[in-house]
């Protein structure tokens, strides 16, 4: 087996706080050592040399909450479309939500994701599974033969559970089996037919809004009820102080909960919809500029502990529409570290934090391989120039659908190599 | 109950089972005494068991049939109790759909009262019907390790054996989803089980419980072939329990839901003894409330 060995690179591993100058070897699909003191034993016979000077790796991106149209809607994104995207943005473990056509509530559904995975995808590709049939909110999916079948995770997706009971049934039922629920949090009356932040800008544009309220109301409820049934809870995305709160608050009675933060509510305020630009409608919507930076305070103190994409393909046909009228969501998996690497550039996070949140934790809180360069673990990780400029070009955009927040956005750190398992996936 | 007297009615209701299975059933011990079955909700088995009892006592039984009575015409509970404890009968047995309901009716009427199944609070008869079986069985209670599994939330019948079996002496197991399982459910003098594999690790009796067709699709539980999967009593699951170890069911069973057809009829199976037990028991019971004789040697 022929080794390769990255030389002279800033190596960031969060997994052992590590973040210094050194080397990384790979044999097969493992890595062998990784940091400055990975030459120890020498350069093994044969290697591939890189050199890596002014470079740096990182684990592999792990994506927490990625949406995807296949099955069921194949011209927005396939697995193998959301996965050239993924690697194309170091990004090489994808955790897919099951809001597909038909809906990832049944073995055979988990069954076809992995299988299409293993055929078309370059990277890992981890299914969850819907909490209730049919993503309706009533009745629980089969949490112990989704999981057996490969679901690492139970959500909703997109859609958030109404009742108490139902939610309460799905924590219990879960805690029998270890499994993690995962929810997006927002009272449907309460946000009515609000399509972005309340608040004056809203008001300004003549669009409904949708209170902060709408989202954390639910949410301590589902602290309450994580409590109550001592399960492992997840908050998919929270946006506003007020849910950074409680879920701070949860975490010191020591429930089991944990919380993420899209990139969008890390980078952008309501005021980037600016005249009614369709791709910033999202769910939960752009939040005012104090929310922002609430939800960078908490990534950096830790009360959030993993950043998503929250990829979610739209094309022309649901995203050229009228602001209150289009589909909520936008693509993210090309551009989720350069992006996070905003806060890195402006000194708010630390490098080594900001990893931690989009790789490390998030491998952990789902059991996936990954999210570490200890010897032995899979050889999944990203060679990344820091510093390197660049502009997000639609023409460059490898997803099927082009719906980003950020086209023509400057931004700084680019992935040069992704590696999955000791294969290289991308090249820039 | 105390200890002595749960022996002492099934050392009765063990006597009552060679009158049984005599040819001549029919004893005089309550002759002359009234029954009345109430049933509010229906059941097979414990109504007829309690019919049979009682007409092998030699008591004029009558059966109110909640479906046809008064009750439909929106008599409440205590009403129908004042109506019938009016004509006088010497023991009213009742089945409701409410916890509480016998001891209510026990508190208005003059005469004694059997709870036959109140919701999901007690069913007296059948722990000690259980707790004969098992007796004869295996010759004693106190000792044994005894695994209830299934959907214990609901049941009456888990309630009643936990209380029962603790008494005499033996240790209780309870395995069930966590959705099925009662709250504070660890403070009631059992060992709470999440796998059947751990549950059922050298038990001696092995009690399953019938699981509501309701409460299969979504609500408690996602499906039935998922329940089987990690709660239905199979061959590979019984295979951790001792290879002596009984197998209970209080009836109706759902076969391929909580309990495999070849394990409900398998040589470890007593669930047809258990019905036998049933009557049995019944008569202890009746015959220990109305025989003055028998109440006088009793107390």
């Amino acid at each position: 087996m022929n080794a390769t060995v990255f030389e002279h690179a800033r190596i960031v591993d969060p997994s052992r706080g590590l973040d210094e100058i050194g080397t990384l070897i790979v044999e097969g699909r493992k890595i062998v050592a990784a940091g400055p003191d990975a030459l120890n034993q020498g350069v093994p016979d044969g290697a591939v040399r890189v050199g890596c000077r002014g470079k740096t790796i990182i684990p592999g991106l792990v994506d927490g909450r990625v949406f995807i149209g296949e099955p069921g809607a194949e011209h927005r994104e396939t697995i193998a479309s959301a996965s050239e995207a993924a690697a194309a943005g170091g990004v090489t473990s994808i955790v897919m939500m099951p809001d597909t056509d038909p809906v990832i509530d049944d073995v055979a559904l988990v069954e076809f994701v992995l299988r299409t995975a293993k055929d078309t995808a370059r990277i890992n590709v981890f299914p969850a599974a819907a909490i209730t049939k049919g993503l309706k909110g009533s009745e629980l999916t089969e949490f112990g033969l989704l999981q057996e079948a490969g679901a690492v995770a139970f959500t909703d997706g997109r859609h958030s559970i109404a009742s108490a009971q139902v939610m309460r049934r799905a924590l219990t039922y879960a805690r029998d089996f270890g499994a993690t629920i995962v929810h997006e949090t927002r009272d449907h009356d309460l946000a009515g037919s609000g399509v972005m932040n309340e608040g004056l800008f809203a008001s300004w544009l003549g669009l409904s809004g949708i209170p902060r309220e709408a989202e954390t109301i639910p949410l301590v409820r589902d602290l309450m009820l994580a409590k109550l049934t001592r399960s492992t809870y997840h908050a998919a995305k929270i946006s506003t102080g007020i849910s950074a709160d409680a879920v701070a608050r949860a975490k010191q009675e020591g429930v089991k909960a944990s919380a993420g933060v899209s990139i969008n509510n890390l980078a952008l305020n309501e005021n980037d919809i600016g005249e009614y630009r369709t791709f910033f409608r999202l769910d939960p919507p752009l939040r005012s500029e104090d929310d922002r930076l609430s939800m960078v305070e908490a990534l950096r103190n830790g009360t959030i502990d993993i950043i998503v994409s929250s990829h979610d393909p739209q094309d022309v046909d649901t995203k050229r529409l009228p602001f209150a009228d289009a589909a909520a969501g936008a693509i993210g998996l090309e551009t989720l570290l350069a992006v996070a690497l905003r806060l890195y550039h402006s000194g708010e996070v630390p490098l080594i934090r900001l990893i931690e949140a989009l790789s490390t934790a998030p491998a952990r809180l789902f059991a996936l391989p990954g999210g570490t360069l200890k010897p032995g673990a899979p050889a999944d990780f990203a060679l990344v120039d820091l510093e390197a400029p660049w502009i997000v070009r639609e023409a460059d955009i490898r997803s099927k659908s082009k719906n980003t927040c950020f086209e023509d956005a400057r931004l700084q750190g680019k992935v040069l190599q992704s590696w999955v398992s000791g294969r290289k996936v991308f090249e820039l | 109950m105390s200890p002595p007297d749960i022996e002492f009615l099934l050392d009765r209701a063990d006597e009552a089972v060679s009158i049984s299975r005599q040819a001549e059933k029919k004893s005089a011990v309550l002759r002359g005494r009234t029954q009345i079955n109430l049933f509010f909700e229906a059941s097979t088995r414990t109504q007829s068991s309690f019919e049979l009892a009682g007409k092998r006592l030699g008591a004029d039984v009558m059966n109110m049939s909640v479906a046809s009575s008064s009750v439909k015409k929106g008599e409440t509970l205590i009403d129908t109790a004042m109506t019938l404890n009016a004509m006088r009968p010497d023991i009213l047995i009742i089945r409701h759909q409410s916890a509480g309901a016998a001891a209510l009716l026990a508190q208005k009427v003059g005469c004694s009262v059997v709870n036959a199944g109140d919701g999901a609070h007690e069913h007296p008869t059948q722990a000690l019907l259980d707790a004969l079986t098992i007796r004869r069985a295996k010759g004693r209670i106190g000792g044994l390790t005894i695994a209830i599994c299934g959907d214990i939330l609901h049941s009456r019948v888990a309630r009643s054996n936990i209380l029962l079996l603790n008494a005499l002496g033996a240790r209780v197991r309870v395995v069930a989803p966590s959705t099925l399982l009662p709250s504070g459910i660890a403070d009631m003098s059992v060992e709470v089980c999440r796998t059947m594999a751990e549950g059922l690790k050298g038990v001696d009796v092995v009690m399953m419980l019938r699981l509501q067709r309701e409460r299969m699709a979504g609500s408690f539980v996602p499906s039935v072939r998922e329940y089987f999967r990690y709660y239905g009593l199979d061959a590979a699951k019984l295979a951790s329990a001792r290879p002596d170890a009984l197998v209970m069911h209080p009836g109706p069973m759902n076969r391929g839901v909580e309990i495999a057809s070849e394990i409900a009829d398998g040589p470890q199976s007593v669930i047809q003894e258990q019905v036998e037990m049933g009557v049995a028991v019944r008569m202890a019971v009746m015959q220990a409330l109305l025989d003055p004789r028998r109440n006088a040697e009793a107390l």
